[in-house]
């Protein structure tokens, strides 16, 4: 659109002028320039207010209290206004993960490479399915962890294993373990 | 459009051959603003308020609808989702500031705009409907900007929509069932707001509907001028694209700078710091106003204190202050003088003045408490607002020896500034020249 | 016909007025309040001006103020502690500040599900000293402590009245009617528009509030750096929004100028002007 303006401008008045226009030109086209420089700048804002506003961005680190989650046991939590799975595995759940062949997975990870060094019954990850974003069950007493015993997804069937790995239907990732880290052996903050 | 010399759109290439073909858009956009509409050569900077009025209503509409992905219309959180909007949201305050300042930006350039109407006879044949249909918009920006005044839900939010919405109580008989249907409830509240916030969204693209009207009625006739005289020849006009796209661009940027100044140093000058008080349906600010471009209705609205020919004062009021502002439907009709321009109406041209001496007054009345000599003052002018368009004018157009008029735009212009053209010579003939090669592409 | 009907509805709508215009008043009234009303003296902040920036000292001391005399019985609820890292306070002071706040945040008990209170942590907007309305009211005497968040945006003569307010207090004059004196539970206050206000004097003595940075607590410092603050909560983007404007007042004179220039540019040949040579 402003080239187009440019174009016009220059060639009316190279028309009516003649000689001599071409130096009077870079007017327009530096008018021209800068407003439309100046459009780009107000663009900025524009889209900038769509990102998270300082009040999303304040909640992004919270604190969990993980004593009363005993070994077997997990809990959903809220982070960022996602789920978030915490769960106390059992010796024989790790026990489970750590036989897997991790090269036959489909997003090879170990339990340890998931988990914080000494706290590996700790397994904390989002409880959003990488296929496309529903929360799988199986962390609640009773819930259907499908066949690999740790998660499963009822919207399109994948089924994650005792580490939270895909093993199963169309989820192509892991769950995602979110940033966090153990501010004393009972409370962990995620984020 | 109207004019047999106007340039033709002719595509350069065969895309826009091949659009043009299909959806002559490119072609309507020349026609309206491009090298397609030739404007008179004299117009001078008063007429830069048209596209900025339009420009006004753009930047409105743009901060308005990002302001309303963070707003929340909803009595017991509208307050603070304005500030979580100042605070919180990325670039939010400027965002509100933008949209607040805009509204009366918006007013600004609109009463300009009306203002240079009124003295140069725009409503006048050919040019009645553009003013009807301007005046239409005029009343719907008020409706709009009432409505969007509501929305944040401070005190003066809550308080003019009690007040505003009082005046339907004054029509006898069902003006109180229609106050409750327009509140959906006995006073403003979830109801009133939700209701507003829609319409406040809705409005402006009636708004820009109307303007498209707007402007489609003026390239019927083409633009009116400083003289008021008809365009007679190629001679009197230039096309709108370079010439007066190249003027308003510079109308613009002085524009964007007065706003900038409030924007950015002064945001909160011309709203009222009331409005930064929750709104509380206990109780009323000590002082309540409202917002600086209806100070004048206001004002004659307040104006009438006593009851008259057994209709109550209340009711005086709010048919007056309607009144002010529909009688502008009929002054096309009102003037009858066949000169436009008040350049030539040595008269008319006192009253104009009068008028916008008046309704300074009125604005700054509109806003002083109900004392006197405030009062009295308001009075008389208000009277003198009435008495302007309904008796004098009419009048004076009748009574009025206008000065003898130009031959046509180009005499006036030769004759005026441009009498140091030289390279032209004297005559008719070289604009002519000049505006030859606009239409050659 | 439309000129007859306009001429007549004219003449009712100046008659009407005429009539009001020419009707006897009643003799105004002598306004006590405004007789003895003082305006609010004038005070200089370091963000006043198009080139304004807060002073984080003052408003750090100024929020000390507010922290030991008004919240307790004034709220804050638009501004969060995180929003304290702008006066300059680093995160963890930010935590400890929340953590310690005398009042402290609604919650539920996790147990029981009864209502509870938690400490307040960064994210958390400044809890409000009261429980509700009626709980404020029946605290002050049945006086509502208003939010301070807004309070400099919220009053004509904005932080100049807020400082002029907290000075203003004085014995109240002898010649003050009768009707006009504080009842009970009222302050005289001349800066404040009914003349009494129910709130006591704050602001009391010199060294009420100890400055660490060593600027001397005089009642009138103590009001300027708390007036400064309230600047602050309710405007805390007020810097950005100059800088912003500063920066695009110089862009917009720039194109401006540009436009200008080339508008006389297109229009040499018809006006038969031509521009310098650039």
């Amino acid at each position: 659109m402003a080239n187009v303006e440019v174009v016009d401008q220059a060639g009316v008045t190279e028309k009516v002028e003649g000689v001599g226009v071409r130096r009077r030109d870079w007017l327009n086209i530096a008018a021209v320039s800068v407003a439309g420089v100046g459009g780009v700048a107000v663009l900025i804002p524009l889209i900038n207010q769509m990102n998270p506003s300082a009040d999303v961005l304040a909640l992004a680190s919270i604190e969990v209290d993980i004593s009363k989650i005993t070994p077997g046991m997990g809990i959903k939590t809220s982070w960022r206004k996602q789920p978030v799975f915490i769960r106390n595995l059992t010796p024989k759940e790790m026990a489970e993960a750590n036989a897997v062949d991790v090269s036959s997975l489909r997003d090879p990870a170990t339990l340890a490479e998931r988990t914080k060094p000494g706290k590996e019954n700790w397994l904390i990850t989002l409880a959003v399915c990488t296929h496309l974003g529903c929360v799988p069950l199986g962390v609640t007493e009773g819930e259907n962890r499908g066949a690999y015993g740790g998660y499963f997804c009822p919207c399109h069937g994948s089924s994650y294993d005792t580490a939270a790995r895909i093993r199963s239907g169309p989820a192509p990732l892991n769950l995602n373990v979110p940033e966090y880290k153990f501010n004393s052996d009972t409370v962990v903050q995620i984020g | 459009m109207s004019f047999p010399w106007a340039t033709h759109y002719a595509p350069k290439s065969a895309f826009t051959q091949w659009i043009d073909e299909r959806l002559p858009l490119p072609r309507l956009v020349y026609n309206a603003v491009g090298a397609g509409y030739p404007v008179p050569r004299n117009l001078n900077y008063f007429w830069n308020f048209g596209v900025l009025a339009g420009a006004a209503l753009g930047l409105q509409i743009i901060t308005g609808i990002i302001l309303a992905m963070h707003y929340a219309a909803n009595g017991a959180i509208a307050f603070d989702s304005v500030e979580h909007i100042m605070r919180d949201v990325n670039s939010g305050w400027l965002l509100r500031y933008a949209h607040a300042n805009g509204a009366s930006f918006f007013f600004i350039v609109v009463y300009m705009h009306i203002g240079r109407g009124l003295y140069y006879g725009s409503y006048k044949a050919p040019r009645e409907m553009i003013w009807l249909l301007g005046v239409v918009i005029f009343l719907l920006m008020m409706a709009t900007a009432f409505m969007g005044y509501v929305l944040p839900w401070g005190q003066m939010s809550f308080w003019g929509a009690q007040v505003i919405t009082g005046f339907f109580s004054a029509i006898p008989l069902v003006g109180e069932p229609i106050r409750e249907w327009l509140l959906g409830g006995y006073a403003p509240d979830n109801a009133a707001l939700n209701r507003f916030f829609s319409l406040h969204y809705l409005l402006p693209f009636v708004i820009a509907g109307v303007i498209i009207l707007h402007i489609w009625a003026l390239h019927i006739p083409g633009s009116n001028n400083p003289t008021g005289v008809d365009v007679k020849g190629p001679q009197d006009t230039v096309p709108f694209h370079p010439y007066y796209t190249a003027k308003d661009g510079f109308g613009l940027g002085v524009f964007l700078i007065a706003f900038s100044l409030f924007v950015f140093f002064m945001p909160n000058a011309l709203g009222h710091p009331d409005n930064y008080i929750p709104a509380n349906p206990l109780s009323t600010p000590a002082h309540i106003v409202p917002e600086w471009y209806f100070l004048p209705f206001y004002a004659i609205l307040k104006s009438f204190t006593v009851n008259f020919l057994w209709i109550p004062a209340k009711l005086w009021g709010v048919m007056a202050m309607f009144g002010s502002i529909l009688l502008l439907f009929v002054l096309p009709w009102l003037d009858r003088s066949p000169v436009r321009s008040s350049n030539y109406r040595p008269l008319y041209k006192w009253f104009f003045w009068a008028l916008v001496v008046d309704v300074l007054v009125l604005g700054w009345l509109g806003q002083a408490p109900a004392e006197e000599p405030f009062v009295r003052l308001s009075q008389f002018c208000a009277a003198y607002y009435f008495a302007h368009f309904l008796i004098i004018l009419p009048i004076v157009s009748k009574i009025e020896r206008p000065k003898p008029l130009p031959m046509s735009i180009s005499s006036s212009v030769l004759h005026g500034e441009a009498q140091e053209s030289a390279p032209y010579g004297a005559g008719g003939e070289a604009p002519l020249v000049a505006a030859a090669p606009a239409r050659a592409h | 016909m439309v000129r007859i009907i306009a001429f007549l509805a004219g003449l009712v709508f100046v008659a009407a007025l005429v009539v009001a215009m020419l009707i006897p008043r009643q003799p105004a009234v002598e306004n006590t309040a405004h007789h003895f009303h003082v305006e609010p003296k004038q005070v200089a902040f370091a963000s006043d001006g198009a080139f304004g920036r807060f002073d984080r000292q003052q408003l750090q001391r100024g929020f000390q103020v507010y922290k030991e005399v008004c919240a307790a019985c004034h709220s804050l609820r638009h501004v969060a502690f995180r929003d304290l890292t702008d006066l300059g306070f680093s995160a963890p002071e930010v935590k400890a500040i929340a953590k310690g706040w005398a009042t402290e945040v609604p919650s539920v008990n996790p147990d029981t599900g009864e209502p509870a209170t938690r400490k307040a942590i960064p994210s958390d907007m400044f809890p409000s000293p009261y429980a509700n309305e009626v709980a404020a009211r029946a605290a002050n005497n049945n006086a509502l402590p208003p939010d301070l968040s807004l309070m400099t945006k919220a009053r004509e003569g904005h932080a100049e009245y807020v400082h002029g307010l907290l000075t203003g207090y004085r014995p109240a004059p002898a010649n003050l009617p009768v009707e006009a004196r504080p009842g009970p539970g009222l302050y005289y206050n001349p800066v404040y528009a009914n003349l009494n206000i129910a709130m006591p004097p704050p602001l009391v003595a010199d060294g009420q509030v100890s400055y660490s940075d060593g600027t001397k607590p005089t009642v009138d410092q103590m009001a300027q750096d708390v007036s400064a603050f309230l600047i602050w909560t309710a405007e805390p983007k007020l810097e950005n929004r100059k800088r912003t404007g500063v920066a695009v007042l110089l862009f917009l004179l720039l194109a401006t100028t540009l436009a200008y220039f080339a508008y006389q540019n297109i229009w040499a040949e018809k006006k038969g002007k031509h521009l310098p040579q650039t």
